[in-house]
Parts: structure tokens; sequence; C-alpha cells
């Protein structure tokens, strides 16, 4: 739980906001986040963000679907109730593909989403303070993070030299809380009051 | 981030019609969400809601006064339930491929019509879940065909099964779909929340969005959540119907038993799958006034792959006819020569009704002006989805009912009207979900059509052209590709 306070620019233009990033990083103004309605191709790059590692958790989920699928299936013919089908084997692999490549691919993609809310957190009830509220429609919002140092209207005049159209400043909870949309209620007293 | 279309065809008409932007995509997609369900909307979810009312009458009788409602015999053990079972679960493939292969294809225009075809994929899959639960008599225990620890022994069920598989390949497939498509509609359930001006809408899609903000470092795993879920889907589907076709490929039945089973099983349920997605979309995108996200091109790219894949299927009928022969198995021979291609036979007018709609009805899609002529589109749909159930149909019955004795010989079989009630019921259900889904969700994935649309959008094609970015002229590509060494 951390209330901060940060300056909030607003584009309409992609073609704008990515050097605008640039400039901003260069300058050594810190980054919080971007908001953007849709994925935008290369803003993780020009950002500094690192590449996911969620592909090598679904790849851990799946490898442990297909050991239960194998192992369960095993043990049961083998060890728990071994069957005599006709003679033919108790392990019988070519017949348990099936189930081994359905269960992997459950636990891969279960697994997966699971990390993905536990990650971004999200879930029902979840809230999370909004910058911008067209940043899920037609806006994109680069916050800045204010630390002890930085001058507020220096970074508000830079944002408006790169080409900002809206800017603001705003005191937020970075950090999630239980909550509904429904109601305007916020935990803490600071929570989302634009300053300027 | 992965970007779904990476190379934008010169050639390629644009995938968003009219001058738009981005809010103006917020506001056509969203806005049948947020307007009154017009006389139409209720007038057909109605209709949906009597149908599936129907439907658990049937159902009822049948669990009170047994399997025996239904005019199943000795010698048809299947009839009307698998046969429905069969063309739900292929009416589902088209969601997934449209999903999940089209994303890896990457293939633009999928973004169009993902969302609906994959809602649509859940809808089936629930729909065809419904009868082998309801056929199992005592459906109380249905629980029995989980593998779990149980005061039974444990007695486990039998893993070797093509039924088990189905049931672990069926409940996979409903899960994983489930999942990506609503990993997809977070985002856009985001941008409805967002808009919301009443107190009951705010909280429904806040609580539907889970807290979806748009951060960069988000879309970044969503993209690659979704790049990873769509490569698992893919062989999903396949396995999927494959295993649906081990259930019969796997059995000593003539007419049954066929190696070409699964490919031929596959092909049937994309081309199926896709003109269920023509009937909806053909009718979603008058009634929500989305003519200009679903053009006439997705229509007829659509159309392409109903020709392409009815001829797969077309082949397959035909391979399989030839190996019935060729195969000097007598009882092969009778199942495809007597039971099927004899019209004077009990089901023979059910192989022609197969044969027609299947292979020959789709033909007419070789023709440009009627790939992208609305009626006859909306027309071939329904059509290729009669002949697809004959298909399942006639492969089920017409092997079954002359048993290897003609004293075991089936008098002839037909549903009563709890079989037909059933399936009327799962029409129902099917279109009770499809109404309420286009009611309370984006039926079009806004911030996928947001992503194509600086590369696809028609005035941004336009202007691009101008700006000469993209320098040779359709004329000009099209001499050098012809000429290229």
């Amino acid at each position: 739980m951390a209330v901060k306070k940060f300056v909030v620019g607003i584009f309409t233009d992609e073609d704008v906001l990515f050097p605008a990033i640039k400039k901003v990083r260069s300058a050594g103004y810190k980054i919080h986040d971007v908001y953007t309605p849709m994925p935008i191709h290369g803003m993780d790059h020009a950002l500094g963000l690192r590449e996911t590692s969620l592909h090598t958790a679904g790849f851990i989920y799946g490898i442990t679907g297909t050991t239960t699928a194998l192992s369960g299936i095993g043990w049961v013919f083998n060890s728990d109730w071994p069957v005599n089908i006709g003679g033919k084997s108790h392990f019988d692999l070519p017949a348990w593909i099936p189930i081994t490549f359905e269960l992997t691919v459950l636990f891969s993609a279960v697994g997966m989403v699971l990390t993905f809310c536990w990650l971004c957190q999200l879930a029902p009830f979840v809230r999370k303070h909004h910058f911008n509220l067209r940043s899920t429609d037609d806006q994109l919002t680069m916050v800045i993070e204010c630390t002890e140092k930085s001058n507020e209207e220096e970074i508000k005049a830079f944002l408006a030299g790169v080409g900002a159209v809206g800017i603001n400043t705003q005191v937020a909870e970075t950090e999630w809380w239980m909550g509904r949309y429904d109601k305007d209620k916020t935990p803490f007293e600071h929570q989302g009051t634009a300053l300027a | 981030m992965a970007a779904p279309l990476l190379y934008e065809s010169q050639t390629r008409a644009p995938l968003v019609q009219g001058p738009k932007d981005y809010h103006q995509i917020t506001e056509d997609i969203v806005r049948p969400i947020e307007a009154a369900p017009s006389k139409l909307w209720w007038i057909g979810f109605l209709i949906s809601v009597a149908c599936l009312l129907f439907g658990i009458w049937s159902v009822t009788e049948q669990v009170i006064y047994g399997v025996g409602q239904w005019n199943l015999n000795r010698t048809i053990g299947w009839g009307w339930d698998i046969t429905n079972f069969v063309w739900w679960v292929g009416i589902g493939h088209a969601g997934t491929l449209i999903s999940a292969i089209l994303l890896l294809f990457r293939q633009g225009w999928r973004t169009g019509v993902n969302r609906a075809a994959e809602a649509m994929t859940i809808f089936a899959v629930m729909c065809a879940g419904q009868f082998p639960i309801w056929h199992m008599g005592r459906v109380w225990l249905c629980f029995f065909i989980m593998p779990y620890p149980n005061s039974r022994g444990p007695l486990w069920p039998n893993f070797n099964s093509p039924l088990l598989w189905d049931v672990f390949a069926i409940s996979t497939y409903f899960t994983v779909s489930l999942l990506f498509w609503y990993t997809g509609l977070i985002p856009d359930l985001a941008t409805v929340r967002d808009r919301a001006k009443l107190k009951w809408r705010k909280l429904m899609y806040g609580v539907m969005a889970f807290g979806w903000t748009g951060s960069t470092k988000h879309w970044q795993r969503h993209e690659a959540l979704s790049l990873v879920l769509a490569g698992l889907s893919t062989p999903l589907v396949l396995s999927v119907h494959t295993i649906v076709s081990f259930d019969f490929a796997t059995s000593v039945i003539p007419g049954w038993h066929t190696t070409i089973f699964p490919p031929y099983f596959v092909a049937g349920a994309v081309f199926s799958g896709f003109a269920m997605v023509n009937t909806l979309l053909v009718v979603s995108r008058k009634v929500l006034k989305l003519e200009e996200y679903i053009t006439i091109e997705h229509i007829d790219v659509m159309n392409k792959i109903i020709v392409l894949t009815g001829s797969i299927v077309g082949v397959a009928y035909l391979t399989e006819l030839f190996i019935s022969w060729y195969g000097m198995n007598k009882f092969e021979g009778w199942a495809f020569a007597q039971n099927r291609v004899n019209i004077f036979s009990p089901y023979g007018w059910a192989y022609y009704i197969m044969m027609g709609c299947n292979v020959l009805s789709p033909q007419i899609f070789w023709f440009r002006k009627m790939r992208r002529n609305l009626t006859v589109t909306f027309f071939m749909s329904v059509l290729v989805n009669v002949g697809m159930w004959f298909e399942r149909f006639v492969i089920i019955v017409t092997s079954i009912y002359r048993d290897y004795l003609p004293s075991s010989w089936a008098t002839y079989y037909a549903p009563s009207i709890w079989e037909v009630g059933f399936f009327v019921g799962t029409f129902g259900l099917f279109f009770t979900c499809y109404f309420l889904f286009s009611k309370f969700a984006p039926v079009i994935a806004i911030a996928e059509i947001k992503h194509i649309l600086k590369k696809s959008g028609k005035i941004y094609k336009e202007k691009d052209k101008i700006n000469h970015i993209e320098k040779e002229s359709i004329d000009e590509f099209a001499h050098e590709y012809a000429h290229a060494h």
C-alpha cells in the first residue's frame, strides 16, 4: 500500500506517444505506467519492460499435467486395480495418449490463466485507481511518478512539450483494494483526487 | 508483444469500413449493450426460452420414466442423442478455429468475428454435453464417469475407453474455450465499465472486468497468454473431434470401423461450424448494425472456407465409399452399398440429403457473386448444417440398424416426441445464451479491432496509399509477384 503523487499526460495518437516516451525516459523521469485501450506493438520495449515469463510457467504447468495423467493412469492400471482385459498389457501407453494430451492442455491453460490473474491482480471485486477513464476507450495515458526531487511543474511543461493533449496531477493508491465500481468510496483520504 | 497482423496486404479490402477512430469503435460496438433491447431481440429471446422450456420438459419426462421414452431399440442403441451430440460439438469447432488457428496464421480478418464465434463454441459445447449426460438415465450418478477415489473399490473408469477420452476431451475443450474467451473479454468489459452511467452497470461490469486498467505490463502478459492459449487450442480442437470420431472408429461395427474418421470428422466439424457462424453473423451484423466491422469481405472469406472444407468432406465420403468396395469386406461393403447408397433402402434418402447438402450445394461458393450474397450465404449456412446433421445420422443409424444377423434387424427407427423435444431444447439453450451474450457483452473484440484499425481501417489504408508508405500500386505488386523468379 503506497499513496504517491503522479503527473498524468494524456495522448491521442501512438505516433506521438512513442517519441514522447523516448524523450521522457531520456530526460530521466520515472514512468509509472502507460495505459492503453488496446495492445500496442513495441510499447513494452519502449518502456524497457522485460519479456514476460508466462510462457515458461505455461510449460511447467503442461508438464505437470502430462506427469499427472501418466502417473495416475499407470498407477490405477498397474498397481491399484489391475484389470485383465483379454490378456492385454497393463502398461498400455498408446491408449493413454488422448487423456494425457488433454490433461497437459488443461493444466497448462488453467495454470496460465490463474497465474496471469495473479500477476496482474485481476479478480472480481478488485478495485484499482484509474488515472483516466478514457484509457479504456480512445486515450493513451502516460503516468509519471513524482519523487521528492522532481519538480511537478517542470514535468507538466515537459509533457506539454512532447505532445500531451491533457495534463493533470493525481495523488493515488498504487495497489489494488477490495471494492465495487458503483461506489465512489475509496479506502484512503487522498484517493484519486485531482489536485490540478 | 505479438502483433496479430504484421504485414498488411495491399490487395485485401479494408477490414474496418467507414471513417472510424478509436472512440467511434467503442461507440459502435458498445451501443447494443447500452441501448434497450429491440422488439426483434425480445421476440427471438422469448422463442428461444420457449424452446428451452420444451427441452426441459422433454428431459424431465425422460428422467422420470427412463430412457425408454426415446424410440431407441435393441439394435439402434444410439440414435438422435449421439447424432445431436456430435453435431453440436462439431459446430463448436469453428469458434476455436477462428480464434486460435487464425491467430497463429496471423489472419487479421478474424478480429471481426472471433468473439461471437468463441461464444458460439462455448454454447455449442454446452448443448453437446447434455446428450451423453441425460442418456445415462440415472443422471444423478453422472459423476461416476470421473476418476475419483470412491468407496466402490475404489473402482476406476476405463482409461482405455474412447468414451472416457471423450469425457476428458469435451470437458477440457469447454474449460479452455471458456478461459480463452473470457480473458479476451476482460479488456472489453473494462471499456463498458468505464463508460457506464447506471449504477447496476458499473457494479456488474466492474465485477466482470476484474479491475482491468489497460496497463502496458498487463497487455504484454495478455498478449503472451492469448498466443500460448491459441497454441494450445489448436491441437486441442483437432484432438476433440478426433476423439469424438474414435467413439465410432475404434468399434468393430461395419461403417464405423474406418481409419479415415479423425480427419474427416475434423473437416466436417469446421465445415458445419463456419456455417453456424455465418448463420449467426449474417443476422447479428444487421440487427446490431455492425456491417462496418463484419463486412462482406468477412462473409466472403468464411464462404471460401466452407467450400474448401465441404470439398474435403466430399473427398472423404467418396474415399470411404471406394475403400468399402476395394477392401472386399462383405459386411463393410454391405453397410455402404445397401444401407447407404441404395436409395430404396430404409435410410437411403438420408444419404442423398447428406451428399446434396454437404458436397454439391457448397460448390456454389466457387462464384464470387454467390459468396458475397447475404441471402445465398444465409440459406446455404442453414443447408450445410442440415446436411451435417444428416451426415452424423447416416453414420450412426445406417451402420447399426441392420445387425450381422437379419433376425436382429431393427424395425424402422423414428424419434419419439421427447427425443425431438430434447434436440429443440438444446436449440433453445444455444440461442438463449447467444441472445443474452449479444445483449450483455461486446459481440466484437473492441481492443482487437482497435489494434488493427491503423493497418486495416479504410481511411488509414487509403491515407497510406496517398503517403506512398507502400510504394507499389496493386498492379505493380501483382505484376512483380507473377514474375518472381
